[in-house]
C-alpha cells in the first residue's frame, strides 16, 4: 500500500528540486522529527514477513544503489528476503570511503531521521527484525546527529534496539562483507566469497547493506511512491541523484540533480567555473577521468556517461583545474589506492603498490619510455583479482588517467612538466602518506 | 561422463608458493610478484588429472577444482 494513506492528512512528494534535501520551512540545519514528519508519513512497522507491496512499488521505481556500484535495489532486497537463515538484517553504510564524497555525511548530519525512515521501509520490505547502523569513526558530527535521531525515536521498533557502529577510516571497510564482520567483532576486512551478506551476514543471517543515499530514496518512495520518484530524471535511471562537485567551481559542495541532468546544467547550479577545467573525474576514484570537452557535453546518467567510458557512481564530479598536472594528481590517488589495500590478496598488495610506484616515477619525470606498458601491463594483470573490488577499482582509474592525460604523460617521460599550480587537488581524507 | 570442471583460487589464502604454475603451465601463470593468474575457461578431460595434481599441491589449499555453479 502507499504508505501515505495511511497518514491522517495526505502528504505529497516535493513537486520539484530539491527532494532529499528539501528543508521543512521553520528549520535550517538538523531536522528533527517533528519538522521531518512535517512533510513526510511515519513510514511501516516492520513485520516478520516481507511486505511484498512494498518491494513491488520499490522495483517499479527502478532505484539502484547510490553507493557506487549502481546495483538495482529491488533485487537486492528480494535476494535477502529469499533468505533461509533466519530473519534479515539491515545494515545502514554510512561509509563514505571515497575522500571526494560528502553526499551520505550531510545525509546524516542534516537528515537523519529521512535515513532511519528508509532503514525502517529497508526493514519491512524484507522482513528484518534488527537495524545496525554504521558510520565513519572520524565523522563526530554524523555519530552525534544519528545518536540524537535515534533518541527521539527510542519508542520506534527496531530503532529502540538500533546500535551504531564504527567505521575505520580505511576504504575497504566500507565493503559490505568487512562491514558485516565488524559488527559481529571481527576486523574490518572483507571476506572471501561466497557467502554474500545477501545469504549470510550478520550473526549469520541474511543481511542487506544499503548506501545511505539509497535508504533516503527508499524512504521517499514509499512514502510517495514509484510513479512520484519517477517524475523527474531518465526513463531507465529515474530520481535524484546527490552529487558532490569539487575542483575549478565557484561553489562546490554536494547538489540534488534529477538524473540525465547536462553537465553543463550542474556547472550552472555550482556557479559556474573559475578557471578552466582540464579534464573531470566523474564517479570519484572508483569511477573514471573524462577529458574536459567529452565532459562538458555529457550528461549524470549512466547511459550517457557508459560511452565515455564513466559512471555516476558515488556521485563525485571533479574538475581538474587547467593548471594544474594530471599525472601528478594522478600519482598521488594511485598511491592513496595502494595504502588502501587490506593486506590480504597478493595481486592488490603487490600489484597497487608496483602502479602507485610506477606512477610517482612518472609523476617526478623519473620513469623511463616504457613505464606506460608497465602500467598497462600491470593493471591488466590485477584486474578481477582480489577478494573486494579495490584493484579494480585502481586498475579503471589508471587506465583512465593514462589515456585522458596522454600528452602529459609523454611530456613527463621527456622530463618535462606543464603544470602552472603545484598545491595537491583531490582530497586524500584522512590520509596523509607520501605524495 | 563427467561436467566440465573449472579452477579457482582464493585470493586472500593464496601466498604464491607458486607449485600451481609448475604442474599446470597450461592453464596458470605467475605475475610478476609470483602470484597465480588462472586463464579462463574449462578444464577438459585431457587436462583433469594434472589439475586435480596442482590443486592437491596447493600448500594453504587455495586452490579449487569446482563444476561451475550459477549464483541463485
Amino acid at each position: 500500500m502507499a504508505i501515505s494513506e495511511m497518514a491522517t492528512e495526505p502528504l505529497v512528494g516535493p513537486s520539484g528540486l530539491p527532494r532529499l534535501l528539501a528543508r521543512p520551512a521553520v528549520h535550517g540545519g538538523w531536522v528533527d522529527l517533528g519538522a521531518h514528519r512535517s512533510t513526510m508519513p511515519a513510514p511501516p512497522t516492520p513485520g516478520a514477513r516481507p511486505d511484498e507491496r512494498l518491494m513491488l512499488e520499490v522495483e517499479a521505481s527502478a532505484l539502484r544503489g547510490c553507493g557506487g556500484a549502481a546495483f538495482p535495489t529491488a533485487v537486492k532486497l528480494r535476494a535477502v528476503a529469499a533468505g533461509r537463515r533466519g530473519r534479515p538484517v539491515v545494515v545502514v553504510n554510512g561509509s563514505e570511503g571515497e575522500p571526494a564524497s560528502r553526499k551520505d555525511r550531510l545525509l546524516l548530519v542534516t537528515r537523519p531521521h529521512l535515513v532511519l525512515d528508509g532503514a525502517l521501509v529497508a526493514a519491512a520490505a524484507v522482513g528484518a527484525g534488527q537495524i545496525v547502523i554504521g558510520i565513519d569513526e572520524g565523522e563526530a558530527d554524523a555519530h552525534a546527529s544519528v545518536r540524537r535521531a535515534l533518541q527521539e525515536r527510542r519508542t520506534t521498533p527496531l530503532l529502540a534496539a538500533t546500535r551504531i557502529v564504527s567505521i575505520p577510516a580505511r576504504y575497504v571497510a566500507g565493503e559490505e562483507r568487512s562491514l558485516v564482520r565488524l559488527i559481529d567483532r571481527g576486523p574490518a576486512i572483507p571476506s572471501a566469497a561466497p557467502p554474500r551478506p545477501f545469504e549470510r551476514g550478520v550473526g549469520g543471517r541474511p543481511t542487506l547493506v544499503q548506501n545511505v543515499e539509497t535508504l533516503a530514496h527508499l524512504a521517499q518512495i514509499a512514502a510517495f511512491g514509484a510513479a512520484w520518484f519517477r517524475g523527474v530524471g531518465t526513463e531507465h535511471e529515474p530520481g535524484t541523484r546527490l552529487v558532490t562537485v569539487s575542483g575549478a567551481v565557484a561553489n562546490p559542495g554536494v547538489y540534488e540533480m534529477a538524473s540525465g541532468t547536462p553537465v553543463t546544467t550542474l556547472l550552472s547550479a555550482v556557479g559556474g567555473t573559475t578557471q578552466n577545467f582540464s579534464a573531470v573525474l566523474v564517479g570519484g576514484y572508483f569511477g573514471s577521468w573524462v577529458s574536459a570537452a567529452h565532459a562538458a557535453a555529457g550528461r549524470l546518467s549512466d547511459a550517457d556517461l557508459r560511452p565515455l567510458g564513466a559512471a555516476l557512481g558515488s556521485g563525485v564530479v571533479a574538475f581538474l583545474p587547467a593548471g594544474v598536472c594530471g599525472v601528478v594528481e594522478s600519482a598521488r590517488v594511485a598511491r592513496w589506492f595502494a595504502r588502501q589495500t587490506a593486506d590480504q590478496c597478493g595481486p592488490c598488495v603487490h600489484g597497487l603498490a608496483a602502479i602507485g610506484g610506477g606512477l610517482a616515477q612518472l609523476a617526478r619525470r623519473e620513469a623511463d619510455t616504457t613505464v606506460t606498458d608497465r602500467l598497462l601491463r600491470w593493471a591488466g594483470d590485477v584486474e578481477g583479482r582480489g577478494a573486494c573490488r579495490l584493484p579494480d577499482g585502481a586498475v579503471r582509474f589508471v587506465r583512465t588517467a593514462l589515456t585522458v592525460f596522454g600528452d602529459e604523460v609523454r611530456r613527463h617521460r621527456a622530463g618535462t612538466c606543464s603544470a602552472t599550480v603545484h598545491e595537491p587537488v583531490l582530497p586524500l581524507g584522512d590520509d596523509r602518506g607520501p605524495t | 561422463m563427467s561436467a566440465p570442471s573449472r579452477l579457482t583460487v582464493d585470493p586472500i589464502a593464496c601466498d604464491g608458493h607458486g607449485l600451481c604454475a609448475d604442474l599446470l603451465p597450461e592453464r596458470i601463470r605467475l605475475d610478476d610478484w609470483g602470484f597465480p593468474i588462472i586463464h579462463s575457461g574449462d578444464i577438459g578431460p585431457a587436462l583433469e588429472v594434472h589439475a586435480r595434481r596442482a590443486v592437491s599441491a596447493c600448500p594453504v589449499l587455495a586452490l579449487k577444482l569446482a563444476r561451475p555453479s550459477r549464483p541463485a
